[in-house]
This record gives structure tokens, C-alpha cells and sequence, in this order.
């Protein structure tokens, strides 16, 4: 055995205090990869506010002040009902009189149907946030070199209207109303399958399963499904739902004629089937939260188990069943592979009928936006991300809530 | 005595050796329900595979296709007959391997940070952040990689980079996953116990020692495990490529160029209109099955390195 003779004083001094030093760096670079991650996800945020506000400079096929005397803006609906019958062609005017009668539409519509289809605003130019902030005086100067005639405005991508008005071709008067309202649909149904048979499986894998073979399958069955790809589940739900059980998705069996295969419902079922392992993951997780005294006081008193899982399992697993269906509901709001599978259509302007109308979604929204080449799109779809991020915020604050909330520690 | 008591009693009176032979009919049913309930998780997968199978089955009898072209060749024109998976697959391991680049550094670095150095309070701030960002929906990744991080890299590489190419679309998915590598280390790390830190401690090492040569060897098994999960959710991944990565299929490793990944390509053409049963149509069913076969194993290697490398403490 090697004699260890033990290093001089100094040298000993000299290799701690290297080892310190050593460690103090790498302390440096693991806090610097924190921070660049955390910077990399806020350049994302901020990047997507950048695309929702800025100046826009555009131009108007037919100066306003050609076709009305007063302002436009200042007009009542009657004066702009018959701008409008005064300046399209008759059949332009009965095809949009059929669609919704002229009466029936507020001013704010019929306003915006006066800039769509009579001076037809053209957009030129779309700046971002932060140059509309920092370079104002440098755009105005580029607009009034490249586009004499055009106006400059700021203009709120995000406002109000964009949420009440729907799908347009036109960037300037879309909005993202058949979208919000198409996923509220598909959530609803995605729910409506997964919340049942979700908890129904959780219950049994930790309530009732003894250790056996079938019961493992089922364990690791489901774990695996939470890693499968989302286009795979939308691979499965075109062969499905969209074809094989076509007459039932397209509402055939139900007296609906005027589509095919891809509605809601195909989609619905495609997105509950996805997030039906998180569900039961979650459910179970929450179901083990609840401590065996609980359930052994129960069967003291002579409950069965199903008594015991309804009536004290149960109402204490809820809050934590519930918290885990919204982070469930917020992967099917944001999940988009599978719903272009499934066939969502991409330009829907009238509001979705029932589970068995064509719909469109609002992460197909963005998606189509943003593979658009205008900048005007890109600026919507940043507009639509968030609508889509405050949702998503919602729901989660929501799940966080009724954790704190009705949370009971034993 | 017997004769007063049976007649006391009245034979309709409860007995507790009744219990026994009292058939709740209901808990019987319910159980049952909920076990066909937990069954339909397992038929799921199997019809995943049944249909994926079936349809790639009817692509390789097709007289056009053989199984040995869709695996060796490297071209993937459907419009002429080439089908050859290598000009899809390489585009899914280009940008999967450069997003493990970027996130598994990153990832582990911050986990040993955030579970290692970062006090309670810090951590109680930055690990729910994490969690937010890791529910991000992959879309919106998507337009950050097309209109910031793509504008970046072409003032960098100037005309060498197309608008869309595979570097970016890695990038950004490097970023995606790197939470969900982090969140997941960062459980591992912390699931560790605290003894071996102090013992560590004791001997006189410095944190980083501890961290390193202690506590990160403890939690391996949890950090391969993030480490997989993080492969696999990547080359499943498919907005941001679609989005970014660009649409034509091409056999090429450069990150500079555009090419088409395997998920990217199933969104495209299936999103148009596409005449159910064409070779075409089957493909997909193909490249599905493949990309689930592929993630299948990658997740259950991740939960067998759990099970097998897992140091267990009392």
C-alpha cells in the first residue's frame, strides 16, 4: 500500500482555493443557462406584443370624401345602409342583404362593410410595436417617401372588434370570432369524452386493481399514450372519426346533409382521445393524494367500496381532479397537428352550428396567418396568439385557484 | 331457551350472517364499468397500431412501392413514384439533434441551479414560470421561429440561409423542450435526500462538487429520463416545423437549408384535399406509423432506465 504523504501548506491552499474558484464559476454558467432560458422564452412574449400593436400605413381605393359628405365615421345606420346600396351593385348588395339582413347589423358592421367592399382600404406598409414606439419620426419620413398618398395610423391589431368579428380575407377587417368559438366547441366536446372515462380509469386503477398483468398493461398502456405524438392521435382520427364512422361525424344520422367527415365532433372525439391519458394521470395523481385513513374509516362503518370511492374517495380528489382537466382542456385548446389532419377548414365566416358543422379553430388561425407571406397577417396572427396565451392564462390561473382554494392538507 | 328465541324473532329479521350472502348487484356493475373504462386505454393504442398498420400495409402492396426503397432511398417525390423515407427522416434528426443540443445543456444546467443553488424563494418563482412556458402551444413557438429567430439567423449567415431552413425550427425547439427538461431534472435533483449532500459536506466538497459527483449521479436515472422525453417530444413535434422548416422534402443535414421533416410533411399534405386511398394517402399512414413505432420505444427506454438505473433511498 502507497504511503499517502499528505501535500505541502501551500499547496493545499493553492488547490482549495482553485477548487473554489472552479466552483464559483460553474456556478456563473449554470445561472447564466437559467437566464438565457428565461430570456429566449420572453424574447418569444415580447415578440408576439411587438406583432400585435403598431403604425400601419395605408391607402384607400375611393377617397371617402368622393362618396359621402359627412364624415364617414359620424353616419347613422340608415345613411350607411344606403351608402352602401347607393355604391355596390345590386348583387353584391343582395348577396350581402341575404347573408344578414342590412337591418339587423349594428353601425359598427355596416361601417366596416363600407371600408371593406367601397373605399377599400389598402394596406402598404405594417410596422412593429417597438419601431412605432423608438423610430416614429423615421417611419413617417419612409411613408411619405414610398407612399405620397397613404395615411399613417396606430393601429390596435388586438382591439375589441377583433374578438367580436369573423374570418375575413382581408387582414385589416378579420377577426378571430369563428376561431374562439369553433375551439370552444371542440374543447367542450373533448371534455365531455375525456372527463368520464378519464376519472372512471383513474378510479379503477387506484381503487379497485390488484397487482396483475391486465393492470399493469393498462398502467403503462397509458403512460405511454401521454408520449405519443399529437399527429399520430390525428392520423387515428381522420381513419376513425373522419371516415369510418363518417355518417355518425357528419351528422348524416342525424338529418345534417351538408358535410363531410370533418366537423367538430371528428375533432372533438380526436381531442378528448389525446388528452384522455393526462386526464387520467391527473386524476390519479389526486386520487393518491387522499390518505388510506380516509377510506379505512369508511369500510369501518361497513361502506362498501364503491360507497366509500363515491361518498369519501371522491369529493376530497375533486379539487385535484378538477385543476388537472383544465391543464388537460388548455393542451386541447392548444394542440393544432391533429386538427389539420382532421380537416379544419381554414376560411369560415358564419358562426359553427352544432358539433356537426365544419369549423375552424384558433390555432389553426395562427397557423394559417403566419404561413401567410403579408405582413399584415403576421401582425393578426400575433394578434390571435394572444387571445390564445390569455386563454390559456385564464384557465391555468383557474386550475391554480381551485388548487389553493379547496386544497386540503392531512 | 331455544324455543323462546325462535320465537322472538321473526324469521324475516336481520341475521348478521345475512351479510355474507347480501349480493349488492350494483358494486358488482361498477366495478366491472370501470374496469371496461381502464380496457379502452389499451384499445386505443391497439387501434392506433390497427389503423396505422392497415393503411401502411395497403402502401407497401402497392405496386409502386417497395419496402426496400422506403428504407434505403433517399428521395421522396410521391408525384413520380419515389418514396424514400431518408429525405424525410433526415430532417427530423437534423432538427431533433440540434434542439437536444441546445436544450439538454441549457435544461440541466438551470435544474442544477434552480434545484442546487436557488433559494426557496427564487425557486418558488422561476420553477411555475417554467411550467407556464412549457405550455405554450407549439404554434406560437412556431411564428417565434419564422419571424424572429429566422430574421436573426439571416443577418448572421446573410444569403447562406434560406427563409425557411431547419436551424431555426431546431433552435426554437431546443427552447420549447428545454423546460420540460429542466422541470423534469429539476424533480430528479430534488428527490434526491438531503444526507448525501451533507455527507458530501462533511468531507469538505464544494458545492459544485456535491452537486456533480454527488447528487447528479444519484439522479440520473431521472435525468435520462427527461433527457428521452425531450427526444421524443421533438421529433414528434410538428407546428414549428411546419411552420418554419420549410415544404419541400430534401435529403440533406445542413441546417442552413430548407427540408421537410416527417411530421411537417403529414401535416402538409394531409391538410390538403387528398383522395382517400391513393398511394399518396397511405404514406401517411406510414410515415404515422413509423414516427409512433420510433417514439413508442424512446418513451418506454425512458421509463425502463427509471426503473432499472433508479437509486432507490430509504
Amino acid at each position: 500500500m502507497a504511503k499517502y504523504t499528505y501535500p505541502e501548506k501551500q499547496d493545499l491552499q493553492k488547490f482549495v482555493a482553485w477548487r473554489y474558484r472552479k466552483a464559483w464559476i460553474w456556478q456563473g454558467v449554470f445561472l447564466l443557462s437559467l437566464l438565457i432560458a428565461i430570456v429566449s422564452l420572453s424574447a418569444l412574449l415580447l415578440n408576439v406584443a411587438d406583432g400585435a400593436f403598431g403604425y400601419v400605413a395605408y391607402e384607400f381605393k375611393k377617397d371617402p370624401s368622393t362618396i359621402s359628405e359627412k364624415p364617414i365615421e359620424e353616419l347613422n345606420q340608415e345613411e350607411l345602409i344606403a351608402l352602401l346600396q347607393a355604391n355596390l351593385s345590386k348583387g353584391a348588395y343582395n348577396k350581402l342583404n341575404d347573408e344578414k339582413t342590412m337591418e339587423k347589423r349594428g353601425e359598427g358592421e355596416l361601417y366596416g362593410l363600407v371600408l371593406e367592399r367601397i373605399i377599400q382600404v389598402d394596406t402598404k406598409e405594417t410596422y412593429s410595436l417597438f419601431d412605432s414606439l423608438f423610430r416614429k419620426a423615421e417611419i413617417e419620413a419612409e411613408v411619405a417617401e414610398k407612399f405620397p398618398e397613404a395615411r399613417l395610423e396606430f393601429r390596435y391589431w388586438l382591439a375589441p372588434d377583433f374578438l367580436t368579428t369573423p374570418m375575413s380575407s382581408k387582414a385589416e377587417f378579420a377577426g378571430v370570432r369563428t376561431a374562439v368559438l369553433g375551439s370552444i366547441w371542440l374543447v367542450a366536446i373533448a371534455v365531455g369524452l375525456a372527463l368520464p372515462v378519464g376519472v372512471g380509469a383513474a378510479i379503477y386503477l387506484q381503487e379497485y386493481a390488484r397487482k396483475s398483468f391486465i393492470n399493469n398493461l393498462i398502467q403503462t398502456n397509458i403512460n405511454n399514450l401521454a408520449g405519443v405524438p399529437s399527429i399520430v392521435y390525428g392520423m387515428l382520427g381522420l381513419a376513425i372519426f373522419v371516415r369510418a364512422f363518417e355518417t355518425f361525424t357528419s351528422g348524416a344520422m342525424f338529418g345534417v346533409t351538408d358535410t363531410n367527415g370533418r366537423t367538430i365532433m371528428s375533432a372533438g372525439l380526436t381531442m378528448g382521445i389525446l388528452v384522455l391519458p393526462l386526464v387520467i394521470i391527473n386524476a390519479q395523481e389526486a386520487i393518491k393524494a387522499v390518505p388510506d385513513s380516509i377510506r379505512q374509516a369508511a369500510f369501518g362503518v361497513g361502506a362498501t367500496r364503491w360507497q366509500t370511492v363515491w361518498s369519501h374517495v371522491l369529493p376530497n380528489a375533486l379539487p385535484g381532479i378538477l385543476t388537472g382537466s383544465i391543464l388537460a382542456m388548455s393542451r386541447a385548446v392548444g394542440e393544432t397537428a391533429p386538427l389539420i389532419i382532421i380537416g379544419a377548414s381554414t376560411f369560415i365566416s358564419i358562426d359553427p352550428s352544432g358539433p356537426f358543422s365544419k369549423f375552424t379553430a384558433l390555432p389553426i388561425q395562427i397557423y394559417q396567418w403566419t404561413s401567410r407571406a403579408q405582413s399584415e397577417f403576421h401582425n393578426i396572427a400575433a394578434a390571435a396568439i394572444i387571445v390564445l396565451l390569455l386563454l390559456l392564462l385564464t384557465m391555468n390561473a383557474t386550475a391554480i385557484l381551485l388548487r389553493n382554494r379547496f386544497q386540503r392538507r392531512y | 331457551m331455544e324455543i323462546v328465541n325462535q320465537k322472538i324473532i321473526p324469521p324475516t329479521a336481520f341475521r348478521p350472517s345475512d351479510l355474507k350472502r347480501k349480493m349488492r348487484l350494483g358494486e358488482g356493475t361498477i366495478e366491472t364499468s370501470l374496469f371496461i373504462v381502464g380496457v379502452l386505454t389499451i384499445f386505443i393504442t391497439v387501434s392506433i397500431v390497427i389503423v396505422l398498420g392497415d393503411q401502411a400495409l395497403l402502401f407497401f402492396k402497392d405496386p409502386d412501392v417497395s419496402l426496400m426503397e422506403f428504407f434505403t432511398t433517399t428521395k421522396w417525390t410521391p408525384a413520380v413514384g419515389d418514396f424514400g423515407i431518408w429525405a424525410l427522416v433526415s430532417a427530423t434528426l437534423t432538427t431533433s439533434a440540434i434542439a437536444i443540443l441546445v436544450a439538454v445543456p441549457l435544461g440541466m444546467s438551470a435544474a442544477i441551479y434552480l434545484s442546487e443553488y436557488a433559494s426557496t424563494r427564487v425557486r418558488s418563482i422561476l420553477k411555475p414560470i417554467l411550467e407556464i412556458l412549457a405550455g405554450i402551444p407549439t404554434v406560437v413557438y412556431g411564428y417565434f421561429a419564422l419571424l424572429f429567430v429566422t430574421p436573426i439567423l439571416q443577418s448572421i449567415f446573410g444569403d447562406n440561409i434560406g427563409v425557411y431552413n431547419m436551424l431555426s425550427a431546431g433552435l426554437v425547439m431546443g427552447i420549447m423542450i428545454l423546460p420540460l427538461i429542466s422541470s423534469m431534472s429539476e424533480d430528479a435533483l430534488s428527490a434526491v435526500p438531503n444526507s448525501l449532500r451533507e455527507g458530501a459536506y462533511a468531507m469538505g466538497a464544494t458545492r459544485l462538487e456535491a452537486s456533480l459527483q454527488v447528487v447528479l449521479p444519484a439522479a440520473l436515472s431521472g435525468i435520462g429520463a427527461a433527457v428521452i422525453v425531450g427526444i421524443s417530444r421533438a421529433v414528434g413535434e410538428t407546428m414549428i416545423v411546419a411552420v418554419a422548416s420549410g415544404a419541400t422534402s430534401e435529403f440533406t443535414f445542413n441546417p442552413l437549408k430548407a427540408a421537410e421533416t416527417m411530421t411537417a410533411h403529414i401535416a402538409r399534405i394531409s391538410g390538403g384535399d387528398l383522395s382517400y386511398n391513393s398511394v399518396d394517402y397511405n404514406s401517411l399512414f406510414a410515415i404515422a406509423l413509423m414516427l409512433f413505432l420510433v417514439t413508442l420505444v424512446l418513451n418506454l427506454v425512458s421509463q425502463w432506465v427509471v426503473s432499472k438505473f433508479r437509486e432507490q433511498y430509504e
